[in-house]
């Protein structure tokens, strides 16, 4: 990743935007945390914060007339949260503080002419910053009592006068401001700023102060707005005076980056979905709880869209924005210890918070490049991926391939491609699906082949092109069919991975012809969309038809069809991040009361896996009194065998083919396993072949290790990469395995 | 390199079946991604067999293989 992608990618996600009450208040006030703490009725720290932003926050905030209402996100589920209101009540209760400590002085003289909101603000803004500010007013503040008075209680404003004073304020009570001593003022001061609305109007140019800088033509003299109603936006334009002021006196641009000074549109999306409507609370002077309630309405806005509904997202406790930032940071480490591998292998790759994102930002295109780099630098952690990869070349090797025109056929228009992932899980209702198929239609060939997903989700480039190439070879070799797809995720992939076949997904062909003989029809059931059909809007509908012709009664989701939630087996992640996948599958169990029913296989053996009923439409369609809703998963060894003897019977019964003679030797080791060793051996994917190896090497060497109390014995075995071990016994001329485990260090010095 | 000890392994209750004999602890090399460490371990005094214990295979083990992994 580029430091131009970050950029690109962080500037798309929008929950740091500002809230649009702070991006509506023409200071800024940050009203998100003032309301936040209010409702935790901290009075004086929700002080804090006005005062932080706020000149004379005294006046200021019981003056305020509060044109964040008219923004808030509230506004349209009761009523916005009365800000103003809740600014006066902090005033009145909170505990004051002293004035902002102000910046060394920068040896800059500034007059300021007009003691009214505005002029008062900007001496207090300039003030601050270390300008030497002379106040020109006959008797200061006596313009802002005379406008609104009795709207302030005694001493208020007082009190900020003379908190302008410790500023460093200087009042000049006796010099009546003529044009001529403006003219003298504007030779001695480095600048000028004149309160429109409380001078005389013989010292206002005759040109309207330009609405950026709030200059004139004459230089170093700033005016306020004449007219301007609102006390904020007086304060605002008091501000505007002094940042103009002081890029003035430094010499620097006058007008860039200034777009956000005053209210601005901001594109933080806040949804109201599940908010309830909550009308505005009266606040009253001494009762707290008004107080607090009003400020419990605020919706505290951010975007969050993606991680309310990715658990994901959620788990790595951030948003997108950091992740991406993370992932760019893991991508530059060059020693030390990358942190968010796991992180970045965690996606599901499964688009949902694309979908829901208002800005369309896509977590599965920054971790599958990521993932795409780690191969690339050789970074990969070599454990993340490797059992379902070798998983892949064992579907696309010789035991499990299968291109064949129909039997007795030399031509296929038709081939039926029903995934690796099917034939391992359910090699019956394949086959039975197959035989409907070529009942019905006639020149189906069978192509038994791995459609890549696994090499795509692991970013390994190398593989996928592997994997295209022959599925383009056996493809050709079978004429060019037209291929009917049941799984979605091969649907998707081989779009990609045969761009020039014709894809039909098996949902679609079954609508058109109509359903086979002997479904088990009736029931209800929640429909469970792949998210591999979330961009597929017709198979999901072609699957709801099928249900609905079945009469079988279909509750959805909350989160279905397009926003539809991954099982946790999408992007590898079960492989990569085991516990996480099983809390991403409890998430989507929870999801419905009903049992689920689904058309992705692996949907339905991970739904299995955390203990939801569930079945794959095969199930319905193709029924077998094995196939319930409550049959577990298959292991990772029957899932190899189930797709080995689906292949064998197939071409022995259908294509009169016998095997070829040559077998492993260590298929010919006898050996059964408790069913504790079978539990910890798929935890630890671990395969009966592998501890067959263990077992024949262990036979072949005579070198094992005993147990003293239990006379069990151990052994281990290096294949390739990973050391197996295996504790068993002797059993019945053969052998039964209690226990298994491995590792990927290795033990230098020869042993095997 | 200084040699590693995992106190909390205990495999006396294993003995080598082909030489018969006890196993005692002695340093073994062991590797992984170009890293390499002395790790004391179960060996059988005879014919060198070494012995990785589950509880070690599946606990530090498996930590310092995921932290090498991430380097």
């Amino acid at each position: 990743m580029e430091q131009a992608d970050l950029r690109q990618w962080e500037r798309q996600c929008i929950q740091e935007e500002t809230p649009r009450c702070v991006a509506a208040c023409p200071i800024h006030v940050d009203a998100k945390l003032f309301c936040s703490l209010m409702g935790q009725r901290r009075w004086d720290k929700a002080w804090q914060v006005l005062a932080k932003t706020m000149p004379l926050p005294g006046v200021l905030a019981r003056l305020c007339d509060a044109p964040c209402e008219s923004a808030c996100v509230r506004k349209d589920a009761g009523g916005a949260v009365e800000l103003g209101e809740l600014e006066r009540y902090c005033a009145e209760n909170a505990k004051p503080v002293p004035p902002p400590k102000p910046l060394p002085s920068r040896g800059k003289r500034v007059a300021v002419v007009g003691d009214g909101m505005s002029g008062l603000s900007g001496a207090w803004e300039m003030a601050r910053r270390g300008f030497d500010v002379t106040l020109y007013s006959s008797e200061p503040g006596r313009h802002l009592r005379e406008a609104l008075g009795e709207r302030l209680p005694d001493g208020v404003l007082e009190r900020e006068l003379a908190s302008l004073v410790t500023l460093g304020v200087r009042f000049d009570k006796e010099m009546k401001v003529s044009p001529s001593v403006l003219d003298s003022l504007l030779e001695e001061a480095d600048a000028v700023f004149l309160d429109s609305d409380a001078i005389s109007s013989d010292l206002l140019p005759a040109e309207v102060p330009d609405e950026i800088t709030l200059g004139v033509p004459r230089l170093g003299l700033f005016v306020a707005p004449k007219g301007e109603a609102s006390p904020v936006l007086q304060a605002a334009a008091g501000r505007r005076a002094a940042n103009s002021i002081e890029r003035f006196t430094q010499g620097v641009s006058m007008v860039s980056g200034r777009e956000r000074e005053g209210a601005y549109a901001t594109r933080l999306f806040t949804s109201l979905e599940k908010v309830e409507s909550v009308a505005p609370v009266a606040v009253e002077s001494d009762s707290e709880l008004t107080a607090r309630d009003e400020a419990r309405r605020c919706l505290q806005c951010e975007c969050l869209e993606c991680v309310k509904v990715c658990e994901y997202l959620r788990h790595y406790k951030s948003y997108p924005k950091v992740y991406v930032r993370q992932i760019y940071n893991n991508e530059s480490i060059v020693m030390g210890t990358r942190q968010a591998n796991t992180m970045i292998n965690s996606c599901m790759l499964c688009g949902l918070c694309e979908t829901v994102c208002p800005e369309d930002f896509d977590m599965a295109e920054v971790c599958l490049q990521a993932r795409r780099t780690m191969v690339e630098k050789g970074k990969m952690p070599p454990s993340a991926h490797e059992f379902a990869l070798r998983d892949m070349a064992f579907a696309n090797g010789e035991q499990c391939v299968v291109a064949e025109h129909a039997p007795g056929a030399d031509a296929s228009e038709y081939a039926f491609f029903p995934g690796c992932q099917l034939t391992a899980s359910d090699p019956d209702g394949v086959e039975k699906a197959y035989a409907d198929l070529r009942g019905r239609i006639g020149n189906v060939g069978l192509l038994l082949h791995c459609c890549g997903a696994p090499a795509h989700w692991a970013g390994r480039e190398d593989l996928e092109a592997e994997t295209a190439a022959s599925l383009v070879d056996k493809w050709e070799a079978l004429g060019r069919p037209k291929l009917i797809v049941s799984c979605p995720s091969c649907v998707k992939t081989l779009r990609h991975q045969l761009p020039d076949a014709e894809i039909t997904s098996h949902w679609s062909l079954l609508r058109a012809i109509g359903l086979p003989q002997g479904i088990a029809g009736g029931g209800a059931f929640a429909v469970n969309d792949p998210c591999a059909a979330r961009h597929e809007p017709l198979m999901r509908e072609d699957v709801r038809a099928l249900l609905d012709q079945m009469e079988i009664a279909v509750t959805e989701p909350e989160l279905t069809g397009q926003t539809t939630e991954c099982c946790g087996y999408g992007g590898l992640l079960s492989e990569a991040n085991p516990q996480l996948a099983k809390r991403v599958a409890q998430r989507r169990a929870a999801a419905a009361d009903e049992d689920f029913v689904t058309y992705c296989v692996m949907c339905r053996d991970q739904m299995a896996r955390v203990g939801k009923r569930a079945v794959h439409l095969y199930d319905l369609l193709f029924p077998a009194r094995s196939r319930c809703a409550c049959r577990p998963s298959p292991g990772y060894s029957d899932r190899r065998e189930n797709r080995i003897r689906l292949r064998e019977r197939l071409l022995r019964e259908l294509w009169r083919k016998e095997m070829d003679g040559e077998t492993d030797p260590a298929d010919a080791i006898d050996v059964s396993f408790t069913e504790e060793a079978l539990e910890a051996m798929d935890e630890r994917r671990i395969l009966k072949t592998d501890i067959r190896k263990v077992l024949l090497q262990a036979r072949n060497s005579g070198k094992w290790f005993v147990h003293r109390e239990t006379g069990r014995f151990l052994a281990s075995f290096r294949p390739s990469i990973v050391t197996y071990w295996a504790v068993f016994e002797n059993h019945e001329g053969g052998y039964l395995v209690h226990d298994a485990w491995s590792h990927r260090m290795r033990i230098k010095g020869g042993q095997p | 390199m200084s040699v590693i000890k995992v106190p909390e392994i205990d495999s006396v209750d294993w003995s080598c079946a082909a030489c018969g004999e006890e196993l005692v602890r002695r340093p073994v090399e062991l590797e992984y991604l170009d890293s390499q460490f002395t790790v004391e371990l179960p060996v059988c005094p005879q014919c060198n067999m070494v012995l990785i214990p589950k509880a070690l295979a599946l606990g530090k083990m498996h930590q310092v293989e995921q932290l090498l992994e991430d380097k």
